[in-house]
């Protein structure tokens, strides 16, 4: 068991998969340096120029050159530096890497890792803090990763890296310091979610940084005698039907919280999915809690008012606990 | 064209050419096999039996033919929406080929691309691409896996000069040259972006100058003149897989059917295009193995067998039942399962 933080255990997880498999290999922009949160630190140190690779400001040129080494049989690990700048990338991740081994009959995967930096951070504003996690579950072909803690990011990066699918691997700017106990050096199944608390009156359901308003809110709720489930998705595409199914069977009552924009977001398909099946055992309806549609602000006051937080979160519970 | 000291063939001189004749024969065949099979491409689509779109390379056989008979069958070719030639002439079988065009089990894709997305990794070709300018990035990416790897292969893409006006163009060629990496860049020049005249759509002197801007050796060549091309490649070839980094060849061409099938081509004027026919890349090979003594009959016979092939080829595709349906939930990918029942 080892304590390290939510950047550390990305970047120890890197390392050790650059050890075991030569041919995976990161590129991105400033990633000699670091990487601009310092998730590669040492690494450039450790493995040389061509595999912690700098990169021009080329977004386009990174996600295609990825896409054509790995279907030139290696394993790139694409470093976006913000996800937002991902969008500049679209047609070589949407039209390349996620349609490469469909549209050719299975001739060749694409195995890479997409690692685009989400979320709100320290006034970043309306281009440098979007969480834009649902748009890519929209695309066949595409996994999409979301942790939000330091033995999930080290364990799913693990698995992201080994996956022969390309992944969309989102982190949260604002976890990056997070420290948390790392208890295996083994990878973490995609497409499993994490239950972080048990209960029967209500399920809270949340992924990346607002994991940790759930699991707030949740304490508060049991202090007022509440039995509350929290579970982290992890990975939004797939996600763990199954055993989000169970929890709602159990409890009755779901919340899907998120950071991003709720019109659209992945928590719109999670409800029509649990309303359509689980319809009879529901006692509330399911509640989404996004932001709303507008840009994110720069001015601290601006950017909390389209917060999903764990008093909004307590206090959907509240509401739907008397249903 | 220099003589090769190792070619034990045939060889021929033409105004000064000294020719490797069994190579050029071997040209000669390899494009009618190509014109032969865009025509029966062209037949199907008349028919009805191609119904997504195809982009004939009618008369532009010398740069498929030029560009690939230098690359290794280890080599990488990533292509465009225009790739038929480029795919055969990487060694693809035509029969699998026809029964992609036509969606049919056995086609190169298993009736899942058609054909922009004609591909054969076991040949090397990564791939049609149906966005103009991606393949420079994928080249550019295969061509960095090599070079990780330390193995002298090649990675080559082809594409039009509708692409230089797109941002890969810029962003690829520079990744290429800061990481000099063993890649080939070959413009296919027929002056049309889609329908619109390239040159109205372009500043500047066009995409050897571009390429040249960025650092790399830039040639200019008569891409219907599948001698000088096949020079030019050879020596581009050589000097990258030499350790020279990328090159980049412009390939003047005409295409001489419509953008598609289904153009018109009512934005070229009739006597340009029936002009332009007189400078085919076929005939004018033709008309070089001729004055090097050639007999006329082989050359006839090139163009006869190439046609009975790929009347065959068309009518094996036509027999071929649709693929079964659960090929269209397979190769989404490992993780998940695609089907609307599942989730």
């Amino acid at each position: 068991m080892v304590t390290m933080t939510y950047g550390e255990a990305a970047k120890n997880a890197l390392r050790e998969e650059m050890h075991r498999d030569p041919t995976v290999w990161a590129l991105g922009e400033d990633l000699r340096r670091g990487g601009v949160f310092g998730q590669y630190k040492g690494l450039p140190e450790e493995f040389g120029p061509e595999r912690i690779s700098d990169a021009p400001i080329s977004e386009a040129a990174i996600m295609g050159v990825a896409v054509g080494a790995a279907l030139g049989g290696t394993r790139p690990v694409v470093e976006m530096r913000f996800a937002d700048f991902a969008l500049c990338a679209v047609d070589e991740l949407v039209n390349q890497a996620a349609k490469a081994r469909y549209m050719f009959g299975g001739q060749a995967k694409v195995p890479l890792v997409v690692r685009e930096p989400m979320g709100m951070w320290r006034s970043s504003a309306a281009q440098h803090s979007q969480s834009l996690e649902s748009w890519y579950t929209h695309i066949p072909g595409l996994v999409v990763v979301c942790p939000s803690s330091p033995v999930d990011n080290y364990g799913l990066l693990k698995s992201a890296i080994r996956s022969d699918d390309p992944v969309v691997y989102m982190e949260h700017k604002n976890l990056w310091a997070l420290e948390g106990e790392v208890d295996n050096n083994d990878p973490l199944p995609l497409g499993r979610r994490r239950l972080l608390r048990t209960g029967d009156d209500l399920t809270i359901l949340s992924w990346s940084a607002t994991v940790h308003e759930a699991v707030a809110a949740a304490a508060t709720l049991e202090k007022e005698g509440a039995s509350v489930e929290v579970i982290d998705l992890r990975t939004l595409w797939p996600w763990d039907k199954e055993r989000v199914f169970d929890s709602v069977k159990k409890t009755g009552r779901l919340i899907v919280a998120h950071e991003s924009v709720q019109a659209g977001g992945f928590g719109a398909e999670i409800a029509a999915t649990v309303s359509d099946v689980l319809f009879r055992d529901l006692k509330a309806p399911v509640k989404r809690l996004g932001a709303p549609r507008v840009p994110i602000a720069y001015a601290p006051p601006l950017e909390d008012t389209v917060r999903v937080t764990a008093a909004m979160i307590a206090e959907t519970a509240r509401v739907l606990m008397k249903m | 064209m220099t003589a090769d000291p190792n070619a034990p063939t045939a060889s021929g001189s033409v105004a000064g050419r000294n020719l490797d004749l069994d190579r050029l024969l071997a040209h000669h065949k390899l494009m009618w096999r190509i014109r032969a099979f865009e025509e029966a491409a062209l037949r199907a689509n008349t028919e009805k039996l191609v119904l997504g779109a195809i982009h004939p390379s009618i008369g532009q056989e010398g740069i498929a033919v030029g560009v690939c008979s230098n690359l290794r069958p280890d080599d990488i070719l990533a292509s465009t929406h225009r790739g038929h030639g480029h795919t055969l002439a990487k060694g693809a079988d035509a029969r699998a080929m026809m029964r992609e065009l036509l969606g049919r089990e056995g086609g190169t894709s298993h009736g899942k691309g058609g054909s922009m997305h004609i591909a054969d990794f076991s040949v090397g070709m990564l791939g049609a691409n149906g966005v103009v300018a991606a393949n420079i990035h994928i080249t550019a990416g295969a061509a960095q896996a090599i070079k990780m790897r330390g193995e002298d292969r090649v990675a080559c893409s082809i594409f039009g000069d509708g692409a230089i006006n797109r941002g890969p163009f810029l962003e690829g060629l520079n990744w290429a040259k800061v990481f000099e990496l063993p890649a080939l860049f070959v413009c296919e020049d027929n002056g049309y972006a889609s329908t619109t005249r390239t040159a109205d759509m372009t500043a500047g002197p066009g995409p050897a100058a571009r390429a040249a801007a960025i650092g790399l050796p830039a040639v200019e060549v008569d891409g219907n003149d599948v001698v000088a091309l096949d020079e030019a490649v050879r020596d581009a070839v050589a000097a990258i897989r030499a350790g020279g980094g990328p090159r980049f060849i412009n390939a003047k061409t005409y295409r001489l059917t419509g953008h598609t099938a289904a153009d018109p081509d009512g934005y070229r004027a009739r006597d340009d295009v029936t002009a332009a026919w007189t400078r085919c890349p076929i005939s004018r090979l033709a008309q070089t193995l001729a004055d090097a003594g050639v007999r006329g009959d082989r050359l006839a016979d090139h163009e006869r067998d190439a046609i009975e092939e790929m009347d065959a080829v068309y009518d094996d595709a036509k027999a071929a039942p649709w693929p079964p349906l659960e090929r269209a939930f397979a190769d989404v990918q490992d993780v998940g399962d695609p089907r609307l029942d599942a989730y």
